[in-house]
């Protein structure tokens, strides 16, 4: 029963109640638009190398630069075309799907755990030692990360494990910031303070009532990083600072590719159609995620 | 006010002190010796030995990081051994070309993001809302390298109508300008658009209308107003994406600014000029910074005065 | 001799869409204001009241409300088939409002004296130093001391019942007939409520312009009120004098409140509140809104809603809706 007051009603922005239903079955479309796509780039990334196999060593010289839908000398159909060295784009393409999928998951999930353990702490015990904890993440954000990406790259050389940390180590401020402000509201209720009073430790304190309310934020919060994460590190790559060149990332096809744009663009472009689409719908997935889950994280 | 603007002072000078500690640390924690991860295989004992004195590579951290220190702050980053220039001579020649085409984007952004979230605002949850807001989710995710080269294609390869490199006129800025703003673009206008929807359900925005004065104002002056009190905030954490964007669209474009330089640099393993580089940038970023606190200081009198 | 009410407003509907369906905020509402008069507009939240209000100055929220029916005239126009240009004319110029919380009711960004001034600038075209001139001059009528310095003040650096004699200040800017003042005093102490009600009532005096009072409660309106309407879940159940509604209520509603009210010089009685809660506008009950609340219902009262009469055996214009007033009359002795 919901108790309507004349205030609530200045609230409401939607013209009639079709239109609010229309909303609410627009947002869970667009989760499985999001999920679904999402889905589609995992399994491809997943599997699809296996069926469409990658050499990175081998060259074709007959099949180089082949435009998209041509046969190849062995008879097999190029969808996206061939590369410099005679290489099926579309298995360049996949086994690229599978780095951005796996650095980009690597970078969030340790940016999450460094996020969430940094933003726990400071909120739950609060003090200095979240006095501290956020004149950190202030830090951090005053700096432009990409600028330490760059730097470190440059110094260690290009590789997927670099990628990850100085990536992980410019996103975990968000999650920290959301878990803090969890955190804080948590504790401040009162069944944590009853769950105490009746002898419950810290750890398992922050595991039963902390935790399970910093799921929802922290889910939304990775949707909405993981996709600029992706597009940092396709950015890496593309300067040279990101996977080695050896290893066919997104970033480095389309950096190979611009030395051919006159005889094969498709090098470059179709690469990064496949970039941004996954991106959008990553963006979208977080976007209705945010609205069904928490409409005050809109600021991010 | 006044002590608003000195803790922010102190927090850049801070901050700036941090980027250059983290930038001794990393060199040190580089395997190898610093000297010669510098200058590369190419150098010769003799340079070698002199950059080792230089930076007195045989004395105690302390003491290199102090002399270190005293070099960063009197803008001595050693000679480029390529180029057989000052580090930051070098760079600093480059900065007028990044902030043309910089500023040039933020123009643009501003001139068009705002206006357009003022209009998603007003006409939320109609399609030119739902056309802009996708038009901004495109904008954010697409990647700038990538949209450079397309551009590049379409109008320098395909159409024939601009430069795809170098500078010098207004026609060498339009395509490096329109792929370095359309992300920062595409912000702003999210941005602008869910602070606007925040705002005019407040109570003065109810008393404004009240008072009989012309819709306009009510949200152009009354309700705008507010609203971009916490975007200037945001905006300048933003900025720190454009100033990155630079490095890539100069490299994409060819642009002589800095961030080509650094990209340059890095591969030539000059890296005096890439510390320079990065720092001056992280400079200018940490005084944009402070710039859009002492603005957003300004905008809002709750902060500018103290209230009772 | 009755002179045409300044204010007539005749079965008012307002409508919302929520996102849990049309909510009807204000359902056939009548009742009148004439010149001069101050008339006290009261109810609980929810029972149409602010609402009402918004309807009247033509500022109901788009685009979730809707006026669906009825007609407010205004100096014998009707508000509701006004051009939105004229609308606007009349807002501030001839109809204003006061808001309950002065706080967020003031724009925080701009100077006070800037928001009094920004009246004459734009009704009557005033120069930025007439209209300093006029604001400095509104804000030591309502009574702000050191005004001078005032005027480039922010709203957060005045106390509650300041800021809220610079709202009066604003609204009185260009001598309104007709003043609506929404809960004025339920955001300030107790203290400063009293303050502003008599600075309410001296400033009617001295205009000679309608008021409207918007409140829940009862005590602070009893002493400066003429007329009193009541309003609950949307429609007018109660109208007329205000000595005479209060000590011969003739809707159970008003008798509940008059019942759950401490006397301070009455003997000291229980309280006793009106059973039931508010009612729930998305579910309301057939026939009379009040019914499961109400002593003295019956079937009729759930099969047909009752109408608003005159009050039986009351002398005019005492009206109530309600299909056993002559009980509750009778009941109250």
């Amino acid at each position: 029963m919901t108790d309507v007051t004349s205030t609530d009603l200045d609230v409401a922005l939607v013209a009639t109640p079709a239109k609010a239903r229309a909303r609410g079955r627009a947002g869970s479309a667009r989760i499985r638009f999001g999920l679904t796509v999402i889905i589609l780039y995992a399994v491809a990334a997943a599997i699809g190398p296996w069926i469409v196999r990658f050499d990175p060593v081998a060259t074709r010289t007959q099949d180089r630069l082949k435009p998209p839908f041509s046969r190849l000398s062995d008879g097999s159909l190029a969808i996206f075309g061939t590369d410099q060295v005679g290489q099926d784009l579309l298995a360049q393409m996949l086994q690229g799907a599978r780095i951005s999928i796996a650095v980009g998951l690597a970078t969030l999930l340790l940016a999450g755990t460094i996020g969430v353990t940094v933003g726990l702490a400071a909120g739950y015990f609060g003090g200095w030692l979240d006095s501290v904890l956020m004149r950190l993440a202030d830090i951090q954000l005053a700096f432009p990360s990409i600028l330490l990406a760059i730097f470190i790259a440059a110094l260690l050389g290009p590789s997927v494990v670099n990628v990850v940390i100085v990536l992980a180590v410019s996103n975990w401020v968000t999650f920290a910031r959301v878990t803090r402000g969890q955190a804080l509201a948590t504790r401040r209720r009162e069944f944590v303070d009853a769950s105490r009073t009746l002898g419950a430790g810290t750890w398992r304190l922050i595991r039963r009532c902390v935790l399970p309310a910093c799921i929802a934020p922290v889910l939304v919060v990775a949707t909405v990083e993981i996709g600029h994460v992706i597009l940092a590190e396709a950015s890496l790559s593309f300067l040279g600072l990101g996977t080695p060149a050896s290893t066919p990332s997104w970033g480095v096809t389309i950096a190979n590719g611009r030395n051919y744009l006159a005889d094969a663009w498709w090098i470059s472009t179709v690469p990064g159609i496949a970039l941004a689409f996954l991106v959008v719908s990553l963006g979208v997935l977080g976007d209705a995620l945010r609205d069904r889950y928490d409409p005050r994280l809109r600021s991010l | 006010m006044a002590a608003y603007v000195l803790r922010r002072l102190f927090f850049s000078v801070f901050v700036l002190w941090g980027a250059v500690t983290i930038i001794f640390v990393v060199l040190r924690l580089v395997p190898g010796d610093p000297a010669y991860i510098m200058l590369g295989p190419d150098a010769d004992q003799a340079q070698i030995a002199a950059l080792r004195a230089q930076l007195g590579l045989d004395h105690s951290l302390v003491q290199q990081y102090a002399t270190y220190l005293s070099n960063v702050v009197r803008l001595d980053f050693g000679q480029s051994f390529r180029l057989n220039a000052d580090s930051m001579s070098l760079v600093l020649q480059r900065v007028p070309a990044t902030i043309q085409l910089a500023s040039t984007a933020l123009l643009v952004s501003l001139l068009i993001g705002l206006p357009l979230g003022v209009v998603a605002a007003l006409r939320a949850n109609t399609w030119i809302d739902r056309g802009i807001s996708v038009f901004s989710l495109l904008g954010q995710s697409t990647p700038s390298f990538w949209l450079g080269i397309v551009m590049i294609l379409v109008f320098s390869r395909g159409l024939q109508v601009l430069p795809s490199s170098g500078s010098g006129t207004w026609s060498h800025l339009v395509l490096p300008t329109i792929t370095l703003a359309l992300p920062f673009l595409a912000i702003l206008v999210r941005l602008t658009r869910s602070g606007l929807l925040e705002v005019v359900h407040e109570g003065y925005v109810q008393t404004a209308r009240a008072k009989g004065l012309l819709e306009s104002t009510v949200i152009l002056s009354h309700a705008l107003r507010n609203a971009l009190i916490p975007i200037v905030t945001v905006v300048g954490l933003q900025f720190g994406a454009l100033l990155g964007g630079t490095v890539i669209v100069e490299t994409v474009f060819a642009w002589p600014g800095v961030g080509r330089l650094l990209i340059d640099s890095i591969g030539r393993r000059d890296y005096g000029v890439v510390q320079a580089a990065i720092l001056l940038v992280a400079t200018i970023f940490v005084g944009i910074n402070l710039l859009v606190d002492l603005i957003y200081g300004f905008l809002d009198p709750r902060v500018r005065l103290a209230g009772d | 001799m009755t002179a045409e009410p300044l204010l007539s407003v005749r079965d008012l509907r307002v409508e919302f869409s929520t996102a849990a369906g049309v909510v009807t905020a204000v359902d056939g509402a009548s009742f009148d204001v004439r010149r001069g008069e101050t008339v006290a507009l009261l109810g609980e939240s929810g029972s149409g009241k602010s609402v009402t209000a918004q309807a009247v100055l033509g500022i109901v929220p788009k685009p979730a409300g809707r006026v669906t029916g009825g007609s407010i005239h205004y100096d014998g126009r009707d508000l509701l088939t006004l051009p939105a240009p004229a609308k606007r004319e009349l807002r501030g110029r001839e109809i204003a409002m006061v808001f309950q919380d002065p706080l967020s009711s003031l724009n925080p960004v701009f100077r006070v004296g800037a928001q009094i001034g920004e009246m004459f600038r734009r009704h009557r075209g005033a120069s930025r130093k007439e209209a300093r001139a006029q604001a400095l001059e509104l804000m030591r009528r309502v009574g702000i001391p050191a005004a001078e310095k005032r005027l480039d003040d922010y709203p957060h650096q005045f106390s509650g019942g300041m800021r809220q004699r610079v709202m009066i200040a604003m609204a009185l800017a260009l001598s309104p007939r007709l003043l609506i003042a929404d809960e004025p005093t339920t955001a300030l102490d107790v203290t400063v409520q009293a303050q502003i009600m008599d600075l309410l009532a001296r400033l009617q005096d001295e205009e000679g312009m309608s008021l409207v009072l918007i409140t829940h409660d009862l005590g602070v309106v009893a002493d400066v009120a003429d007329r009193v309407v009541l309003m609950y879940a949307g429609r007018v159940v109660e109208a007329g004098p205000i000595r005479e509604v209060y000590e011969h209520s003739a809707h159970p509603y008003t008798t509940g409140l008059m019942g759950s009210l401490p006397a301070i010089d009455g003997p000291r009685e229980r309280l006793t509140p009106i059973q039931g809660g508010p009612p729930d506008l998305l579910d309301l009950p057939s026939g009379c809104s009040f019914r499961p609340r109400c002593n003295f219902a019956d079937q009729l009262c759930a099969d047909e809603e009752p109408a608003l009469l005159d009050a039986p055996g009351r002398p005019l214009p005492h009206s109530s809706a309600c299909h056993h007033s002559g009980k509750v009359l009778s009941d109250a002795f």
